[in-house]
């Protein structure tokens, strides 16, 4: 295959078929567009990087200069000062921003969602080997029982007096915070009291594992196989396993900026539009585990790459296997439009663990974080139109939550107070006047 | 107006950098630096420090651990927020793009924190300008000795004295708009290929 290196060397990138039309040199009176877009090494860029690479920003008179960063805090920072047009972000990221949580919060929208998938938990070979014989696991267990499996274990540790076990996320306000939460209340640990959370660079989950420093954690693709097949991890439960429609990355940008470039949002959110359709495509998809695997881009074996677009898993040192249907989905199923209820359910865990107080006016921020207006507006027909979202997530078949719970977004404060385990004592962050 | 001193901790992985930033801040008279060059255990320090502006490189990865060190002490009642005023968005940009960031205790007086950005700022562009110029040094004579070797090629290949050599990768380097370090490149590689 070959690799465009150079972003205006184009013309040899696969384009489909009667697709090649010279690109506009300018968008209306927004005049050419270089788009500088931050993003982290993670198999969930994929569409930025297949709108950048394979020709699909070009032809909408789009640049997309893509900039590597290493930590979630410098893309929001760097987007804030405006050394980022737009960024690959964590889906709560907009969501803690209009909130005002965090260390910089500024404002920040979400007008695309680069698709669905690609979180999992690993565990350590020490901590599911206890699993195996105190949680009487079998092997072929689902992510509940192991998740109650590791409860027992979570509880000998305490009653011989052991130090609690240390898990990674990636992020304070990243979905792999709220899905590690999820999956181990779901099992009947209280994240807060009974393990103790740190957050470590995905890049490094690996090494972290193997030195012993932390005894799982989550973390998108491809850096839970990497680990299961460095034999350092057993994977215990994906995205999947926990909700499948729950919401991963998104393309976050600042509003003014988007008000004041609404042609090239529209161009870009098409950009992207088909990017994702071309990622989707099983034809594809050797095509995108090379360019992914690029030192430029995530800088994996491509082998890993391959097999975790696929859901083909090695989930432990054994090389036992598991094939996760649609562990990553970059188009299909709506999996572009950012949703409402995703930016709600989002909330909902932000006020369940004590990072936000529960009220309507957050409601209200947290659904202006989220523009599917803003997608329809670029995509029109080919988009669901708005107010589509389901009455009630978790429901449909296919789409359930791990612990077997629907979520009511008009009925935010009872779902949160619905889960036995959640933050309690944060006299500081009452429910509001909801 | 007396101040009590204001404690900073200097995060930077870089350590030649991180003693540059040290000695800029006691040449301001700041008493109360600590520089650390590995974020290990800065919870921990950060507890017994109680620093009240932290100053990291951007480049360190491990910044997001920070955020989420902050979001815990925050529960405890110990606010930090990012940079002092965030109206002065100009200052702030320049500290981005010098690759600082600094995270400052809620409610310290800008013109107090200020001078201390200020000085980072200053000596991380002027770190990265030395390292550029480094980098540039190291690179030409990278590109010298290319081009001494693919002249060697072309001399023996192609029986040219030196300067028609040098002159023909000069005009080939012309006529395909490229720098003459790449013609070099490509002979150097296709030699590779061609010769045993």
């Amino acid at each position: 295959m070959k690799i465009v290196t150079d972003a205006d060397n184009f013309a040899g990138a696969k384009l489909a078929p009667g697709d090649a039309l010279p690109a506009p040199v300018s968008i209306g009176r927004e005049g050419a567009r270089t788009l500088r877009a931050g993003f982290i090494p993670l198999v969930d860029a994929a569409v930025l990087i297949v709108a950048a690479e394979f020709g699909f920003a070009q032809r909408e008179g789009i640049t997309l200069d893509l900039v590597k960063d290493v930590s979630w805090a410098n893309v929001r920072d760097r987007l804030a000062f405006r050394q980022f047009d737009i960024a690959h972000m964590l889906s709560p990221m907009p969501v803690a921003a209009i909130l005002g949580l965090g260390s910089n919060p500024s404002p920040t929208i979400a007008p695309f969602s680069l698709g669905r998938g690609g979180n999992a938990i690993t565990l350590s070979n020490r901590i599911y080997g206890l699993m195996q014989r105190e949680g009487e696991l079998a092997g072929d267990e689902d992510a509940l029982a192991h998740a109650r499996a590791l409860a027992t274990v979570v509880r000998n540790f305490r009653a011989s007096g052991k130090p609690p076990l240390t898990l990674g996320v990636t992020y304070p306000f990243s979905s792999h915070n709220y899905e590690l939460r999820y999956w181990l209340a779901a099992g009947g640990i209280d994240p807060d009291r009974d393990v103790k959370l740190v957050v470590v660079p995905p890049p490094m989950t690996s090494d972290a594992l193997a030195a012993g420093a932390i005894d799982g954690f989550c973390v998108g693709a491809p850096w839970n196989m990497v680990a299961s097949e460095r034999g350092v991890g057993r994977i215990v439960a994906t995205k999947q396993d926990i909700w499948p429609s729950s919401p991963e990355k998104v393309v976050g940008m600042r509003p003014e900026w988007a008000e004041t470039n609404p042609e090239t949002v529209s161009r870009l959110i098409v950009a992207l539009d088909r990017a994702a359709r071309w990622a989707d495509a099983p034809e594809n998809r050797t095509a995108l585990a090379d360019m992914l695997a690029d030192r430029r881009y995530v800088g994996a074996p491509v082998d890993i790459i391959r097999r975790v677009l696929a859901g083909e898993f090695t989930i432990d040192r054994e090389g036992n296997r598991r094939v996760v249907k649609d562990y990553f989905s970059f188009h299909s199923g709506f999996a572009n439009v950012p949703r409402p209820n995703q930016a709600l359910w989002i909330y909902s865990q932000m006020a369940r663990w004590g990072q936000a107080p529960l009220s309507t006016a957050g409601i209200e921020a947290t659904l202006s974080a989220y523009r599917p207006d803003l997608y329809r507006e670029a995509l029109g027909k080919e988009a669901p139109p708005i107010g589509s979202d389901a009455a009630i997530e978790g429901i449909a078949p296919g789409d359930r939550f791990m612990d077997g719970a629907v979520f009511d977004p008009k009925g935010m404060k009872d779902y949160v107070a619905s889960f036995a385990i959640r933050a309690t004592g944060h006299s500081q962050l009452p429910s509001e006047d909801i | 107006m007396t101040h009590r001193d204001l404690t900073i901790l200097v995060i930077d992985e870089n350590a030649i950098r991180a003693s540059i930033i040290e000695e800029g801040l006691r040449e301001a008279g700041h008493r109360k630096v600590t520089v650390i060059h590995e974020v290990q255990g800065v919870a921990r320090i950060i507890e017994t420090l109680k620093p009240d502006v932290i100053v990291i490189d951007i480049e360190n990865p491990n910044r997001d651990m920070m955020e989420h060190l902050f979001q815990l002490t925050r529960t405890v009642g110990r606010p930090i927020a990012m940079f002092v005023d965030r109206s002065d968005t100009a200052s702030i940009e320049a500290a981005v793009e010098a690759g600082v960031s600094a995270y400052v205790v809620d409610g310290l007086k800008k013109e107090r924190v200020k001078p201390i950005l200020d000085m980072a700022v200053s000596r991380f562009n002027a770190f990265s300008r030395l390292q550029r110029e480094l980098a540039d040094a190291k690179s030409a004579l990278e590109e010298r000795k290319l081009v001494e070797r693919a002249k060697g090629i072309l001399m023996k290949m192609r029986g040219l004295s030196e300067e028609e050599a040098f002159a023909l990768l000069r005009q080939t380097a012309m006529n395909e708009k490229k720098k003459i370090s790449e013609i070099a490149q490509s002979i150097v590689t296709a030699a590779g290929l061609l010769i045993r």
